[in-house]
């Protein structure tokens, strides 16, 4: 392999590397995403599927699929919300630990789909704020994976990454040298 | 199925003459001894379905439906029981697995079985003041709040009508094939507001 000073050369810097706060730590989170599977209905099946070898999920950092809320980042909503389910839906995201997003899988999470009835909530963002809508009935895995991809690219343009929030409120995270 | 035997045993039973299966309208009041009759003695040992029924211009508005199933024959019958005053006996008793049925003839059309050892809503949550699937109940829904009062005030959320493009769809009869289900009434939509 031909070597190039092109790049990154840790000879030029002696072992130091020069960049922002947030780039490093958005790095990190995009790339150990923890989702929660808020599987719902048949969505769930294809987000299973996303988790086997044949797509692997686990290429993207996000195998990690956790049932606590209080372990996750990301709550994959996976299916039909009727307003008897929203109530949970909403009370496990309160209990996931900031940072946290969420990815409405499907044309029922994003919109209701089909369900136009008195017993669906018509569309998971009238309860949770969602930060990518995802488009089948029910996506394909790849199109998951896409969503997925989309999520990680967001979380790397976000800004303020040591800034947190308790209970609404903006609270400073001191860095100490 | 002796058919003779038990209408001579249940003399108020008529006969609805249905064509896939013996059909029969049971009174309520012989309803656990029509059923715990069939199972013992006919062995129609399976309750294949119980469910609830509206009929349009009918008194009592309300009907239960019951199949009935032997597994040594594979035979069926099926009891429709008039559900006077909104209330039919429960049959639970005597074969445990119309406990869950029951609650949801209950849940979606108000029918009230006496006897039943735990008469709740199953589908909808418990407080829901409406049951959805008579006859006077719009598919699209009637606004209420959202079952748990602080979540309805974090997000500002109630149940509300389902938005139904000018739905519900119905299919016009015939072949599939022929014609797509669609709206009655398609002059509008969610920009052009019902003239």
């Amino acid at each position: 392999m031909v070597k190039t000073d092109f790049g990154y050369n840790s000879k030029v810097e002696g072992e130091v590397i020069v960049t922002r706060a947030d780039a490093v730590v958005n790095w990190v989170r995009s790339h150990s995403v923890w989702p929660m599977p808020m599987g719902l209905a048949c969505c769930a099946i294809e987000l299973m599927a996303a988790g086997g070898s044949r797509f692997d999920i686990s290429r993207f950092g996000m195998e990690v699929m956790r049932f606590s809320p209080r372990q996750a980042d990301c709550m994959i909503v996976a299916g039909t919300v009727t307003y008897k389910m929203a109530e949970v839906v909403r009370r496990i995201y309160d209990q996931m630990a900031e940072p946290k997003w969420v990815v409405a899988m499907g044309a029922c999470a994003s919109s209701g789909g089909m369900y136009r009835s008195y017993a669906t909530l018509q569309g998971v963002d009238n309860i949770v704020p969602v930060d990518v809508y995802i488009s089948g009935c029910p996506p394909r895995p790849e199109a998951l994976l896409d969503g997925m991809m989309l999520l990680q690219e967001k979380i790397r343009k976000e800004g303020g990454s040591l800034r947190r929030t308790f209970k609404g409120r903006v609270v400073e995270t001191k860095v100490v040298s | 199925m002796d058919a003779a035997a038990l209408t001579s045993r249940f003399p108020a039973l008529r006969d609805l003459a249905g064509k896939d299966m013996p059909t029969y309208e049971a009174p309520g009041g012989d309803l656990l001894a029509v059923v715990k009759f069939l199972r013992d003695e006919q062995g129609f040992d399976l309750l294949a379905d119980l469910c609830g029924v509206e009929w349009k211009d009918r008194t009592p508005r309300f009907g239960v439906v019951i199949h009935l199933l032997t597994t040594a024959s594979k035979e069926y019958v099926r009891l429709h029981v008039p559900a006077v005053d909104d209330r039919v006996p429960s049959v639970s008793s005597l074969h445990p697995g119309a406990n869950w049925h029951e609650r949801e003839a209950y849940d979606m059309y108000g029918i009230r079985f006496d006897g039943h050892p735990d008469l709740r809503r199953i589908l909808m949550w418990d407080g829901y003041p409406y049951h959805p699937l008579r006859k006077d109940f719009p598919l699209a829904g009637i606004e209420v709040p959202l079952p748990a009062a602080d979540v309805a005030e974090v997000t500002g959320q109630a149940v509300e009508p389902a938005p139904m493009m000018g739905g519900p769809f119905v299919s016009h009869g015939g072949r599939m094939s022929e014609g797509e289900p669609s709206a009655l009434d398609q002059s509008w939509t969610e920009e052009r507001p019902k003239s």
